[in-house]
């Protein structure tokens, strides 16, 4: 290759690059600009790229529409605590499905591939109806086992990957040593997994905190929704919309995730890729 | 969709179960915690959802729910509706997994380039990825905005018409709604390829250009046949996936207008838990599943070829 053409092909990678990151911000950005524009600008026939007069309105206007913050209260209870119930129960049986070659892996394994399948209309039914028995409709507890079971199959598989990262070795030392299963799990390999689980913890928050369709179904009252449901209130019933403190509310709702998986983001990815050279 | 990387890559290999510790009682134990909530809050579930398609059980009813055999397909069978949105549903799936994936395909080769700036790419790619699916179906409802969104001002600015209601549209409402699940799903696709990326072996890439091979060469014959298996089985689950989708559309359309948008789950929702039709739903959701079956054996099998090509 000529360093002409060389240098033509590298120009055009970067007009690629381009356009594709103007597709994928841009909306956002938008999302943003909106955010700050009065409500006379939001009027103009002809909208601005940066609004010419940027004000915090729309979003004291948010807070005075809608229960935001009962809701990010609400979002927050469900997340946090789905994502550590997930962990906790998900790290001992990820260990052993990563360290074993037992039916009860394989099966769990069937398990994880095949729960990315299911329509959840045919799961929500008859959950709707356990949960209604149990008088856990309209309650943050009954959402959240919802939460921790939805969350279990990617939590499995990810800690599934960090656990086989860790070398067995160093837990068949650590057995020759005399140490117990159990002390080996906690004094070995717990330490070396504890990234890990905490990427994988995060990683079932950010997931708990969009989730939308379950918190619809179950969460009937204002008082009990979470911040995705409570979102779609700005949208009247005829599909009209305050435009302004719309986008001031989505672009907070977003404003957690965006910091958790920034914060892990390396991690997924990294971890991934990690995964992937090795095994 | 990082699921399809991290799951078509482990399960095999070195660091993989040891044989000789195959038996032991301390790992029910362990498992327990996990498993008895999967049995009770989705297995379970699962079982139940597909015995009441064979149930007239109804929200609000006081007689007792009774069993009615295959009255609820047959009815099913003539629901005009139901198979529209049938229709809508895989036509919305082919729509966005197939542009999603070329598109992912081409940030993900650019991405594994030497570039500058690439980090910032990579990070600013993922947003996203991090964003609920409701806020996604706002943005964009903004971004659509026949008077106040960037799309029609963009368009008045090249002369390009006036703009239009792009979401209330009859012609124009699938193909906008279709734009947004390409932009939301193709993160997880473009992390999903460039882990694949990064296992083709770079020696061959350098052997296949010292021996004067092109780009296009090289892709079709070094990178492809590397890539191939990961490519198969995220094509299937983001097909799955989007099949099944609810939040975007009940934002951006609710279904409308007049039912051009209404995805299978969205008409399935309506039907259980507004008209209280649940063994009806329930019957709905069972076509799903066995369509979806057939896509997952699709799946299943590429993943299987995929490890014997390793």
């Amino acid at each position: 290759m000529t360093s002409r053409t060389k240098g033509a092909a590298r120009a055009g990678q970067y007009l690629a690059l381009l356009a594709y990151l103007v597709f994928l911000v841009f909306p956002f950005l938008w999302l943003l600009s909106t955010s700050f524009k009065p409500a006379r600008e939001l009027a103009d026939l002809h909208p601005t790229w940066i609004p010419e007069d940027p004000t915090l309105a729309n979003y004291r206007q948010a807070f005075d529409e809608q229960p935001l913050l009962r809701a990010a209260g609400n979002s927050l209870i469900a997340a946090l605590s789905a994502a550590a119930i997930a962990v906790v129960i998900a790290t001992p049986m990820a260990y052993v499905m990563a360290r074993h070659r037992t039916l009860l892996a394989r099966a769990a394994t069937g398990w994880v591939v095949v729960s990315q399948a299911f329509p959840f209309v045919l799961v929500i039914i008859p959950l709707f109806l356990v949960l209604k028995n149990l008088h856990l409709i309209n309650s943050l507890p009954g959402l959240i086992m919802v939460y921790v079971v939805w969350a279990l199959p990617f939590a499995l598989w990810m800690l599934v990957g960090y656990v086989r990262a860790v070398p067995v070795e160093l837990e068949e030392a650590a057995a020759v040593d005399g140490a117990g299963r159990l002390r080996t799990l906690v004094s070995v390999t717990a330490p070396l997994l504890a990234p890990g689980i905490g990427a994988t913890a995060l990683f079932a928050f950010i997931t708990a905190w969009n989730e939308f369709f379950f918190a619809l179904v179950l969460l009937k009252t204002p008082e009990k929704q979470t911040l995705p449901v409570v979102l779609t209130h700005f949208i009247g019933a005829e599909g009209v919309a305050d435009l302004g403190p719309l986008a001031a509310a989505a672009f907070l709702a977003t404003l957690p995730s965006l910091v958790v998986f920034a914060l892990i983001q390396k991690r997924i990815t990294g971890g991934m890729l990690a995964g992937a050279v090795k095994s | 969709m990082t699921l399809a990387t991290a799951r078509s890559r482990s399960g095999r290999g070195s660091r993989g179960p040891r044989p000789g510790r195959a038996v032991d009682h301390g790992a029910w134990f362990l498992v327990l915690p996990a498993l008895l909530p999967i049995l009770v809050l989705s297995v379970g579930p699962l079982l139940y959802g597909i015995a009441l398609a064979f149930t007239d059980s109804q929200s609000g009813r006081t007689e007792p729910t009774e069993w009615i055999g295959l009255l609820n397909f047959q009815d099913l069978r003539h629901d005009t509706l139901f198979w529209d949105s049938f229709r809508i549903g895989l036509l919305w799936a082919v729509g966005v997994t197939v542009p999603q994936f070329l598109l992912a395909l081409g940030l993900a080769l650019l991405l594994n380039q030497n570039l500058r700036f690439r980090w910032l790419a990579r990070s600013l790619a993922i947003v996203p990825w991090a964003m609920p699916e409701v806020v996604v179906g706002i943005m964009w409802r903004l971004v659509y905005h026949p008077d106040a969104g960037i799309l029609n001002e963009t368009l008045r600015d090249l002369g390009l018409g006036d703009g239009r209601d792009w979401l209330t549209g009859i012609g124009t409402a699938l193909p906008a709604v279709i734009v947004v699940g390409v932009w939301a799903g193709m993160p997880q696709t473009t992390v999903a390829l460039l882990a694949g990326l990064q296992n083709v072996p770079r020696e061959l890439h350098e052997a296949a250009a010292m021996d004067g091979a092109g780009a296009w060469r090289r892709f079709t014959t070094v990178t492809w046949p590397a890539l191939r298996p990961i490519a198969l089985s995220i094509t299937a689950l983001n097909f799955i996936w989007n099949f099944n989708s609810f939040a975007l559309v009940y934002v951006l359309t609710n279904g409308g207008p007049g039912g051009r948008t209404r995805l299978p789950m969205l008409f399935a929702y309506e039907e259980a838990f507004r008209y209280g039709q649940f063994g009806y739903a329930a019957a709905m959701g069972c076509v799903m599943v066995a369509v979806i079956s057939v896509l997952l054996a699709v799946y299943l099998v590429g993943r299987l070829r995929g490890a014997d090509e390793r």
